[in-house]
Order: structure tokens, then C-alpha cells, then sequence
């Protein structure tokens, strides 16, 4: 049996492997060692707690030993079974299960006998106030999240009216629920307060997702994330437990951090995404300027042609790649390319896909090397010196309007400029908008060719007619 | 249909319309091929190696007579009209602009001509630009017959003998030649500076490893068809100060200045000349279409004030080997534009942009200039009324210093608050916390944008450590509270080895 105070230094102990996992992640040879720091973080915190002195009789380790086993295994399974493209689901459901945690934990809390007094119970309930709410958010929003990538529910926003009128509302309940349950709980009670804003919290979760179109989903997907560190983090303030304390704050602020990258990636504010409806808050949608012109299709061969002669090649992922799961084809060519001395790198957008580094993770599993995965920043000015462009399945973040007309609902929101190049390759299922319902005049320039078709099945073509 | 292929009688000819690699490839296309003996000969490939590819070698006259396409290098001389017969293919270079006598004449012979010099230049024809491809090999031998005639090292070298500095080149003119001259003389290790008027081959020049001489003037040389445009007089005075600027620094010029249909501008005056260092050396490109320099002589090498001046018009030949089989290639693909049923049999199909543009003579009648040619390599400007690219900003309610201000005083207003109403104990977690959150800023902005994903899954994972929360209430005395604590640990526990799990998974694909 360990002593509280061996306790607290595993617990240091943890949190510096903690801080070294995420800071491991700066560099892709670094990466896996800190994922291993992380492993050796978590063993030794619930080492600790198990062996501490809170923990006591032979049922509490049997009940320990049950869950952590059951939970580890389904954990493993879902791990090893995941495919790639369901990533962002995956994350989605995992970060219900620490907001749903959170909520338990909080309500474990106010039911368990505290030694507390004055201030100090105050504080504490108002600890476990937040921590529940939060909880709640995170689970009920991460249970919608998941349930739109995965497509049980449309991806399209649910827009109620005066939903901001709605969310005040709620905001303001909640608030004077809180008053009312630190009222109630000087005598021990408040159960309903605590269960009514759960409720609320709950019903706020869902509706803040709801509202959120299928292109800032990696936007949600990132606030959840934090949001899932700060409901950690309120717990830690509940427990008083400095290492709940710090590791959620690390993930409240590595999530804060995705978001606010996604954000700016496209050229939106926090709140108005939050706020949701793509295309409702920045005033009217713009019908397109008179005519669209006509678009020049072409065919898979003469797409291997342009590609063998070509020099330069860059490839621009989006999220209809992972829809069609062509990434592996996409690295046949690519290898078949660079073996014939075709430069061949990739162009990644940060909102590409649904959630932060999807697209990187895709080509990762497809074997490309990532030492020729860019990012949008590193190879914006290179377009001009690109002979062929291949554009697969994206399409708003290759869209010149966001640049070009100020009316977009894009507009301002920073794009790979491919229509710079020599010529790019557009593979697109038809002609229907993205997900911000923006008509792209990149279709139409006169160097733009669209290869129309399923994007795998228009790849196994384009690759069985490369020299 | 029959394909013949004659021997080149241009004097100093070494390239050959056929290669025994391409012709193969064009049996495949229905086509039957006869070569006239000894035409490969120059250009390295001889009659065992055509008829080793199936192609049969015949004596000339019978490859006139018994051909129904023709296939050349050069336009035909007067005695070789005189062998078209009326409903022959002719395809070979013409330069209908420049040849307006050879056209007439061939119109008279009641033949198609195909001019592989007026294929257009769009991307779908690049496979056929046999001008690109030739253009490629005059920029390289430009480069290799300068280094003949400049008596020094183009690479800087510091011996024990002494210092050699590299030679200095500027290239006019950053087309295909261009660019090659540039890649050539920069791999020989010459500082190379280029100069075009079209500003966005900058890139193109750069990315060859050389600088581009850029001029304080405002105007764009982007003509039709990616070919550059007469310019203003007083753009070319300025350019003329740059170009006379330059010469008495650099040691070789190479010139490759031409503008379609027109006669190549002078560039380099008699006065600039005279100003460069003695074994100086200029290739001019533009030789056959009167120079860049009007010192130059098409086709032989002069020496004038003491600086060599090559004129050499036949470049491309002097590579004959690899110039014949870029050639027969564009040939080639031409041919297969040209039947698309791969029956052998020819569709001169003039709604196709690229045969309409090449085809300068059918059935007798002159067709040539074509439309203009619906696409550029470079995108257009946009018009002008979309010029006013500027995104309305919302004028911020608040100068950013005020709000910066307010938000510091918002800030040590909470933290009074706290400070002054908490007790101990939790200001105490409270600093943990503050501190924990700088920490994480820090660290997560070193994350690189391609590990994101990797980064949420093992947030993911990391965030489960709230089961501690749950594993110290397993010991209650409630069984209530043991059965939450319980659940919560189960799914906490999923979280743990799923997120972990996951993110060892990922991470393992990512690979050099």
C-alpha cells in the first residue's frame, strides 16, 4: 500500500509524462515515444490511486479489475477495428465517454459525505455544478457529433427559430438552477436543481451541434475535445485532485488551441461557428454572377497523360477521397509517379475532412510518406510552378471566390490557389455544391478539367493508363 | 494507309521524322511505314533497325510515290513539291508565316499540310509540341556550344593556383529555350540571370536557379497562346538600359527573343557588343528570324569586337539522336490524334482545336491562320470590374489598444475576485490550474498541423484520467455510488486502451 503522499508524487510523476506526450507530438519520430510516455502516464496515476489509500478492500479491486478489463478490451477492439475515415466518429464517441465520466463522477461527488465547511462546500458545490454541466455538454454534443459524421444524422444545420433567444434561455436557467441547487444543497438537498440542469445541459449539447453544417464540423469536433479537458479539469477542482487539474487543462487547451486553428483556417469566429448555420451568418447567400460558363470534362487517360508529363504535381485531399476511400489508390499513382521522376507532393488544408489531421492520418495509412504531405501554408506560393493539380474530393477549400468576390460566404477564408497552376484536375461525383453551398468558379476556368466519376473507381483508371 | 518518311535533304540535316522505337507504336495505331534507305543514318539509327521494327526501307522516289502521308522535319524544298501528289499528307514544319511562297506552291499540289509548328499551344497538345520539344534541345546545345567558344570555366573554383570566378550568363527570353539554357548553365555552375517580359515565367526562372532581372515598369508581355507580345517603346528602352547594363558584367549571352510570325527584336546593339569583356561569347537563338543581335549571321559563328557570336540555326540537329526520337513522339502522338478509331486511317477533323490548328493547307486550300485558340497556358486576368478584391472589414467597435486594455483589467478584475473571496485551498489548485494552461498552450502549438489527429485521440486517451474520480468512490459504503463508480470506470476504461490504442496505430503509419 502506498501512502498519500507516494501517491502525490506518482501523480507528479504522471504529469510530466503527460506534458511530454503532447509535446512528443511536435515532431512524427517523436510522436510514438510519447505516445508510450502517455501509456506509462496513465498506468502509473491509476497505479497510484488503486494502491493509494482510498482505495480499500479486496471487492474495490475486483470491481477495478472487472471494469478496467471489460472497458480495456471493447477499447482495444474498437482501436484495432476502427477504419481510418471513421476517425473522426471514433474521437467523437470517445469524447462522449469522458463527458458522460465527468457527469457520473459529479454526481458520485455530491451524493458521497463531504468533510467540508463554509466557503470551502460552496466552492465545492459550485465545482460540482460545472464539472456536471460541462460533462453533460460534452456527451450529449459528442453523441451528435458522432452521429452526424457516421451520417445517422443529415449533416445539414437544424436551424430552430430564435435559436439564440433558445440558448440564452437556457444559459439563464442554468444559472439560476445553480443558485437554487447552492440554496438547497446548505441542507443537504438540491438533487432536482442538479438533475433539471443536467437535463438543460443535455438539451444544449444537442442543440448546439445540431446547428453546426457538416464542413465546421472539425471545429466541433476540436471544441469537444476541450471541452472534454475541462470538464477533467472541473472534476480535478471537485477532487481536488491536481492532476485531473493539470492534465485537463492541457487537453481544455490543446482542444481550445485546434479550434481556434480551425477557426482561422476558415476565416470564421469561434462564436459564429458556434452560433452555427454555414452561409446564415454573414447575411444574405450571393446567387452566382450571370452565367457559370462551361466546364471542360476529361477523361481518365488523357488524366494519366497530363500527370506523366507533368513535373510537378500537387495533390489536393478532401473529405469525398475519404468518402471513397481512394487514398490508397492515390499512392499507387503517387508512387508510380515519383518512380518516374514526377514530383509529387500533397496539399493539405487544415479544415480538409472533419476533423484536425484527418487527411494526413488517411495518406499516413496509405503508406504515402508524409515527408511530401504539405501544409496549405508551406505550399500556397509553389501553384504557379505546378503543372497538374488534382483536386479530390474538395471542394470549398479550393473555391477562388473566397478570395476574389467579397459578397462569398467564404469570403476572406484562406485557400490552396491551385487554379494558379498549369492546369488542375477536378474529380467530382457531379456538379453539386460543397458543404458551405457555395457555387466554385474554379470548375469553370478555362484551366480547370473535371473528371467526373466515383473518385477510387476514376483513379484505378487514371493509374492503369500511366505509361 | 501508307506512311512514308524520306530522307532529309536540308544540307546539314541530321534528324530523322522517324525513329524505329516510335514505329512500333504508330503499326499499332493501322499504319503501314516505308522509309527511304540511309535517312536514319545521321541521326545514329540504321536501316537494319527499321527493319528490325517492321518497317520497310525503300529506295526515295518510291517513298514519294507510294506514301499517302509524309512525314518530315523540314518544310520540303522545291524538287520534293514537285514529288506531293494531289491527295498526299504532308506533316512536317512549315512556317506558313514565314513561307507564304512554299504555301502557295504546296495549295497548287492539292495535298493536305499538316504544320507541326502550328500545333496550338494548349495543354492537351503538349505531347505534340514538337516547337517545346526542339525548343528544349536548342536551349541545351546553346549552352554547350557557348562553353566551346568561351575559353574558361563556367564553375567558380578556388585552386591552389588562384581563384577562378564562374562565369556569368543571361539568358533573354525564358521560354522553353530559356528555361533549358538556364537548368544547363546553372548545372555547369555559371551564375545565371534570365530576363522575360512576361512576369510570370518569374517563378519558372527561379525554380531553374536563376535570377530574374526584373525592370521598374509596369506592363505585361502575355500575348495569346503563352507567347509573348510586342511591347511599348518605352518599356523596351527601359529594357534596352537593363540589357546594356548587364552586358559589360556578364560573360555569355544567350538570346532566344522571338515573337510569332514577326522578325525577331534586336535586343543587343552594336554598342553593347562593344562593351562586353573580350572571349565574351552570344548565342543567338533567334539567328533564322534575322537575330537579337544584328551582328549574328544564321548559321556560322563570327567574332566581332572581340566577342564570339554564335548564329547556329540548326541546334536541334546537332543532337540529332535525341532530337529525331522527341520528334518522331510528337509525330506520333499527332498520328493518334489524328485516328482516333486506330484504323489506320487519317481524319483530318477540323472541329478538334489542335488538328484545326495544325492543319495550314487541306485539300488544296489554304487554311491557315487559324481561329485563335480558345486557351492560354497562363489564366487570363480577371476582368477588371473584379479587380476591388477588398473583404469588407467591420470597423472593430474599439481601437485594439483600448480592448487589449479592457480585457487585461477584465482579467485582473477575476482574478481580485478570486483572490480575494477564496480561501486557500483552492487558490492553491487554482494556481495549478492557471499554470497548466500556459503549459498547454506552449506545448500544443509546437504540435505539427499533421499529427492533429494523433494529438485528439491522445487527448482523448489522456483526458480519462477522471477515472481516478471514479476509482476512489469504488470503496464506498453506498452501492449506489459503487455501481456509478463502477460504470464510470468502465468507460473511462474504454477511453484509456481505445485512445491509446489508436493513437499507436496511427502514428505506426506515419512513415518516412
Amino acid at each position: 500500500m502506498m501512502s498519500q503522499g507516494l501517491v502525490t508524487v506518482s501523480y507528479i510523476g504522471a504529469t510530466i509524462l503527460f506534458i511530454l506526450t503532447l509535446g512528443g507530438l511536435s515532431h512524427q519520430e517523436t510522436a510514438r515515444r510519447g505516445n508510450l510516455y502517455g501509456i506509462i502516464g496513465m498506468t502509473i496515476a491509476v497505479l497510484a490511486t488503486v494502491l493509494g489509500p482510498e482505495v480499500v478492500g479486496t471487492t474495490s479491486y475486483a470491481l477495478i479489475i472487472i471494469a478496467m478489463l471489460l472497458g480495456g478490451t471493447v477499447g482495444l477492439i474498437l482501436a484495432r477495428k476502427v477504419a481510418m475515415t471513421q476517425m473522426p466518429e471514433l474521437v467523437a464517441i470517445l469524447h462522449s465517454l469522458v463527458g458522460l465520466a465527468a457527469v457520473l463522477v459529479g454526481y458520485v461527488n455530491f451524493m458521497g459525505e463531504s468533510h467540508l465547511v463554509g466557503v470551502e462546500k460552496v466552492i465545492h458545490e459550485v465545482e460540482i455544478y460545472i464539472g456536471i454541466l460541462i460533462g453533460a455538454v460534452t456527451f450529449s454534443g459528442s453523441v451528435i457529433a458522432f452521429g452526424k459524421l457516421s451520417g445517422k444524422i443529415g449533416g445539414k444545420p437544424l436551424i430552430l427559430p430564435a435559436r439564440h433567444f433558445l440558448n440564452l434561455a437556457l444559459l439563464i436557467l442554468a444559472i439560476w438552477l445553480g443558485d437554487s441547487f447552492l440554496a438547497a444543497a446548505e441542507h443537504g438537498e438540491g438533487t432536482w436543481q442538479l438533475l433539471a440542469m443536467t437535463l438543460i445541459a443535455l438539451a444544449f449539447g444537442v442543440h448546439m451541434v445540431m446547428a453546426i453544417g457538416g464542413a465546421d464540423m472539425p471545429v466541433v469536433v476540436s471544441m469537444l475535445n476541450s471541452y472534454s479537458g475541462w470538464a477533467a479539469s472541473a472534476t480535478g477542482f471537485m477532487l481536488s485532485n491536481d492532476l485531473l487539474i493539470v492534465v485537463g487543462a492541457l487537453v481544455g487547451s490543446s482542444g481550445a488551441i485546434l479550434s481556434y486553428i480551425m477557426c482561422r483556417a476558415m476565416n470564421r469566429h469561434f462564436l459564429s461557428v458556434i452560433a452555427g448555420g454555414f452561409g446564415t451568418g454573414g447575411g444574405t447567400v450571393v446567387a452566382a454572377e450571370g452565367e457559370q460558363g462551361e466546364v471542360f470534362p476529361i477523361d481518365a487517360e488523357e488524366t494519366a497523360t497530363l500527370l506523366a508529363n507533368a513535373k510537378e504535381v500537387m495533390i489536393i485531399p478532401g473529405y469525398g477521397m475519404a468518402v471513397a476511400q481512394a487514398q490508397h489508390m492515390v499512392n499507387d499513382i503517387t508512387k508510380h509517379l515519383r518512380d518516374a521522376g514526377v514530383n509529387v507532393r500533397f496539399g493539405i488544408h487544415p479544415v480538409a475532412g472533419r476533423m484536425p489531421g484527418h487527411m494526413n492520418v488517411l495518406l499516413a495509412e496509405a503508406h504515402v510518406p508524409y515527408d511530401i504531405v504539405y501544409e496549405m501554408e508551406e505550399i500556397n506560393d509553389d501553384f504557379p510552378n505546378i503543372d497538374v493539380s488534382v483536386v479530390i474530393g474538395a471542394n470549398d477549400i479550393v473555391n477562388p471566390s473566397a478570395l476574389e468576390d467579397p459578397n462569398s460566404p467564404i469570403a476572406g477564408m484562406p485557400v490552396l490557389e491551385c487554379w494558379k497552376g498549369k492546369t488542375t484536375i477536378v474529380l467530382k461525383r457531379s456538379m453539386a455544391s460543397g458543404y458551405a453551398g457555395v457555387d466554385n468558379p474554379l470548375f469553370f476556368k478555362e484551366n480547370t478539367r473535371m473528371l467526373f466519376g466515383d473518385a477510387k473507381e476514376s483513379l484505378e483508371a487514371v493509374f492503369k493508363g500511366l505509361p | 494507309m501508307k506512311i512514308g518518311i524520306p530522307r532529309e535533304v536540308h544540307p546539314g540535316e541530321r534528324r530523322v521524322a522517324l525513329t524505329p522505337e516510335s514505329a512500333g507504336q504508330i503499326q499499332k495505331l493501322g499504319f503501314e511505314l516505308q522509309i527511304e534507305s540511309g535517312a536514319g543514318q545521321a541521326a545514329n539509327f540504321s536501316d537494319t533497325a527499321y527493319e528490325d521494327a517492321g518497317v520497310n526501307v525503300v529506295d526515295g522516289d518510291s517513298v514519294w510515290s507510294t506514301s499517302d502521308i509524309i512525314m518530315k522535319v523540314n518544310a520540303p524544298k522545291a524538287e520534293e513539291i514537285d514529288k506531293l501528289k494531289e491527295g498526299q499528307t504532308l506533316i512536317s514544319f512549315i512556317w506558313p508565316a514565314q513561307n507564304e511562297d512554299l504555301m502557295q506552291k504546296l495549295a497548287a499540289r492539292k495535298v493536305n499540310v499538316l504544320a507541326m509548328d502550328s500545333v496550338p499551344r494548349i495543354s492537351r497538345a503538349q505531347k505534340l509540341d514538337a516547337l517545346s520539344s526542339m525548343a528544349n534541345i536548342a536551349g541545351y546545345r546553346a549552352v554547350i556550344e557557348a562553353s566551346q567558344h568561351f575559353g574558361r570555366f563556367f564553375t567558380g573554383q578556388v585552386t591552389a593556383a588562384g581563384k577562378i570566378p564562374p562565369a556569368k550568363v543571361m539568358v533573354i527570353g525564358a521560354g522553353v529555350a530559356g528555361l533549358a539554357a538556364i537548368g544547363t548553365a546553372n548545372s555547369l555552375g555559371a551564375i545565371v540571370r534570365a530576363f522575360d517580359t512576361r512576369p510570370e515565367v518569374k517563378e519558372q526562372v527561379e525554380s531553374m536557379g536563376a535570377e530574374f532581372l526584373e525592370l521598374d515598369f509596369e506592363e505585361e508581355g502575355t500575348g495569346e497562346g503563352g507567347y509573348a507580345k510586342v511591347m511599348s517603346e518605352e518599356f523596351i528602352k527601359a529594357e534596352m538600359a537593363l540589357f546594356a547594363e548587364q552586358a559589360k558584367e556578364v560573360d555569355i549571352i544567350i538570346t532566344t527573343a522571338l515573337i510569332p510570325g514577326k522578325p525577331a527584336p534586336e535586343l543587343i546593339t552594336e554598342d553593347m557588343v562593344k562593351s562586353m569583356n573580350a572571349g565574351s561569347v552570344i548565342v543567338d537563338l533567334a539567328a533564322e528570324q534575322g537575330g537579337n543581335c544584328k551582328l549574328t549571321e544564321a548559321g556560322k559563328v563570327v567574332d566581332k569586337h572581340g566577342v564570339t557570336l554564335i548564329g547556329y540555326t540548326d541546334l536541334p540537329s546537332r543532337l540529332p539522336t535525341q532530337s529525331s526520337q522527341l520528334y518522331s513522339t510528337n509525330l506520333r502522338h499527332m498520328l493518334t490524334d489524328l485516328t482516333p478509331d486506330k484504323d489506320g486511317q487519317i481524319n483530318i477533323n477540323m472541329e478538334d482545336e489542335v488538328i484545326r490548328g495544325a492543319t495550314v493547307i487541306k485539300a488544296g486550300e489554304i487554311t491557315w491562320p487559324p481561329p485563335p485558340p480558345k486557351l492560354s497556358a497562363a489564366p487570363p486576368k480577371p476582368k477588371a470590374e473584379a479587380a476591388p478584391v477588398e473583404v469588407k472589414k467591420k470597423k472593430p467597435l474599439l481601437p485594439p489598444v483600448v480592448k487589449s486594455a479592457l480585457l487585461l483589467l477584465a482579467a485582473a478584475g477575476i482574478f481580485y475576485f478570486i483572490g480575494s473571496g477564496a480561501p486557500e485551498s483552492f487558490l492553491n489548485h487554482f494556481t495549478v490550474f492557471v499554470l497548466a494552461c500556459f503549459v498547454g498552450y506552449m506545448v500544443i502549438w509546437n504540435v505539427t498541423p499533421s499529427l492533429h489527429t494523433p494529438l485528439m485521440s491522445v487527448t482523448n486517451a489522456v483526458s480519462s484520467i477522471i477515472v481516478i474520480g471514479a476509482l476512489i468512490q469504488v470503496s464506498s459504503d453506498n452501492w449506489l455510488l459503487v455501481a456509478i463508480a463502477f460504470f464510470a470506470t468502465l468507460i473511462t476504461s474504454i477511453n484509456i486502451a481505445g485512445g491509446f490504442a489508436v493513437t499507436r496505430r496511427m502514428l505506426s503509419m506515419f512513415h518516412k
